[in-house]
């Protein structure tokens, strides 16, 4: 019975301190973005004034509106073309026996093993010979080396495992490769796409060294860069509520969308590990 | 009228080859069971006549036009699939119209033909729900109304009833048989390993083992004149008694196979004597397991039940006229 006790006290105790762990920096971003001046400075823990004048100052001062605009940009045209080229992809993969089909598997998994730093001189030059460099599109094409090969590896695996017997009932009711994905697989494969999509998503969101390296100028930056480049009016005076508060902005997309697609997710996420 | 020749057709997988030289000829309305151990090429060839196979060599008619290069959905005919390979997403309407929509048929058309074919199967009820909202045998059901949408020539079952309990297996046969009387001028091809399915469907039988046909016949032809000692241990439940030794050369054979139920069995007299090893009993029928000196383990099929206790002698008569003889490469000798 005490035993018992304990063993709850225990356990919700590391619930508190994960959850603490994991919720804290954002809530003290929310926090910091909500002062200003001499506040900034001054330990607290609850909020003391709601004061917006950071979120302001950001979102009428210039570019950051384009700038976000910019990262919505790039991340959703990877996602779909991430998706269009995996879900044709993995039904190469999954289906067709060709000669050569495991290498190809493994070349697509190993891409996605170099660093980006290795690549980063290279692709550089790539970019600069396909007239890219400061185009939202050099974004967009580095991005995809590392957002494919993953939602290519995804794909076919959940596609493998949804039954051959369907695809076969689908050709004998004489659907073409093109309507069988489109009225047959698709439908099946929301889930494992919704989870895809929303992981090369966050991806291309959140990436910073390419974008810090193929874009020059202010108005062509996606947000992380931004944000890091935010400056005070002297080169002594970090603006952390400014920070704080682009911070906070560029983080709501992300937690809607996962919101929004939560049920998905979760059956994306075990799909495969059980029979439907 | 030939519905569907097969002439010299052969398949392989690279240098592995699973069918040999099949020649058969399916006539319109027929019902043909391929049954076989697995592994010995049947569903293969339903896959071939389906279009989901490619054909090696030899060649596939379907009312006498060329089919070894025509689309699946190009050659009149519907499949059954084991698994019933339903769409999960649709519902039974959509699953059953989903071939008439890729055939181009007007919508008015296609809402008939779908509701005809419910009605049929007593599916009206069911056609907006999803497949995983009906029972093993709904679906298989609305796996037959979606091939029967189709209208086709040939209609091919693969394995249809080993997913389903036995008591539905039995339903469901029925069922595909009064839809083979519904539609007389449909031939139906239908795959099993189970040769009761077999015997109780078929018009005829084509018995397939390791890529061959060993044996094309009506059930009673299988059963009564086997063409190989292969096909007479393979039709008939409990399986034919093979017996070697000095009674089969007393005869000139290898093998003298004689079935359960074609031996008499007393306590007093009979020409073989042995003691019981094993007594099985179904209720309408029980089977006794015998050890007969000299001869051999003998299965012995007595109808109703039979009250005798194990290791207790017993006499047994083969009846004259049922026992068949095979030579040493299994063909029979008349």
């Amino acid at each position: 019975m005490k035993l018992d006790i304990l063993k709850r006290l225990g356990f919700y105790a590391l619930v508190t301190i994960i959850v603490l762990q994991a919720l804290f920096p954002f809530y003290y971003a929310i926090l910091t973005s909500l002062e200003d001046g001499q506040a900034l400075f001054e330990i607290n823990y609850l909020p003391e004034a709601l004061n917006f004048i950071n979120y302001q100052s950001m979102l009428s001062g210039g570019v950051f509106g384009k700038q976000i605009l910019n990262s919505v940009f790039v991340a959703s045209v990877v996602v779909i073309i991430s998706l269009t080229l995996a879900v044709t992809a993995a039904y190469a993969l999954s289906r067709i026996r060709f000669r050569g089909r495991g290498l190809l598997l493994l070349t697509i998994l190993s891409v996605s093993m170099f660093p980006q730093i290795a690549v980063l001189a290279g692709l550089f030059e790539v970019i600069r010979w396909l007239g890219l460099f400061n185009s939202l599109w050099a974004l967009v094409f580095s991005y995809m080396i590392f957002t494919l090969p993953f939602t290519v590896w995804v794909l076919t695996t959940f596609m493998r495992n949804l039954p051959i017997e369907i695809e076969e009932a689908a050709i004998m009711d004489g659907a073409s490769s093109l309507t069988i994905i489109r009225r047959v697989f698709l439908p099946l494969m929301w889930p494992a796409m919704v989870t895809t999509g929303l992981l090369a998503f966050i991806h291309a969101w959140n990436e910073f060294l390419f974008a810090l390296t193929f874009l020059s100028t202010d108005g062509q930056r996606t947000v992380p860069v931004a944000i890091a480049m935010i400056s005070g009016r002297s080169e002594f005076e970090i603006p952390w509520g400014n920070i704080m508060a682009a911070s906070v902005i560029v983080t709501l997309p992300l937690v809607a969308l996962v919101l929004i697609f939560q049920r998905k997710i979760v059956s994306g996420l075990t799909a495969g590990a059980v029979k439907g | 009228m030939a519905a569907v020749d097969l002439i010299n057709v052969s398949k392989s997988y690279g240098s592995v080859e699973v069918l040999r030289d099949i020649n058969l000829s399916l006539q319109k309305g027929e019902f043909v069971v391929f049954v076989g151990p697995s592994g010995c090429g049947k569903s293969t060839l339903l896959r071939m006549i389906a279009g989901l196979e490619d054909v090696t060599s030899g060649e596939l008619r379907i009312a006498n036009e060329p089919m070894n290069d025509v689309l699946p959905a190009k050659r009149g005919i519907s499949m059954v699939f084991q698994s019933y390979a339903l769409y999960p997403h649709m519902s039974v309407f959509e699953n059953m119209a989903f071939g008439l929509e890729q055939a181009k048929l007007s919508k008015a058309e296609i809402i008939e033909r779908v509701h005809e074919a419910a009605e049929m199967l007593q599916l009206t009820p069911l056609l907006k729900r999803k497949p995983k909202q009906l029972s093993g045998g709904q679906r298989q059901r609305v796996a037959i109304g979606r091939a029967i949408t189709r209208d086709p020539r040939v209609f091919l079952f693969d394995e249809p009833l080993s997913n389903l309990d036995a008591a539905l297996r039995v339903d469901t046969r029925l069922e595909i048989k009064a839809l083979h009387e519904r539609l007389p001028e449909t031939t139906m091809i239908y795959v099993t390993h189970d040769q009761v399915e077999a015997m109780t469907l078929a018009d005829r039988i084509v018995v397939l083992s390791d890529g061959r046909v060993e044996q094309i016949g009506t059930p009673m032809e299988l059963y009564n004149k086997p063409a190989s000692k292969f096909v007479a241990g393979f039709i008939g439940s409990p399986k034919m008694n093979f017996l070697t030794g000095a009674l089969a050369e007393s005869h000139g054979a290898q093998t003298y196979g004689i079935r359960p139920e074609h031996i008499t069995i007393s306590d007093s007299k009979g020409d073989w004597q042995g003691r019981v090893i094993l007594r099985e009993e179904l209720g309408s029928d029980t089977f006794v397991h015998v050890a007969v000196e000299g001869i051999g383990k003998v299965n012995v099929r007595v109808a109703g039940s039979y009250e005798i206790g194990a290791s207790e002698t017993v006499f047994l008569s083969p009846q004259p006229g049922n026992a068949h003889y095979f030579d040493a490469s299994g063909q029979p000798i008349a």
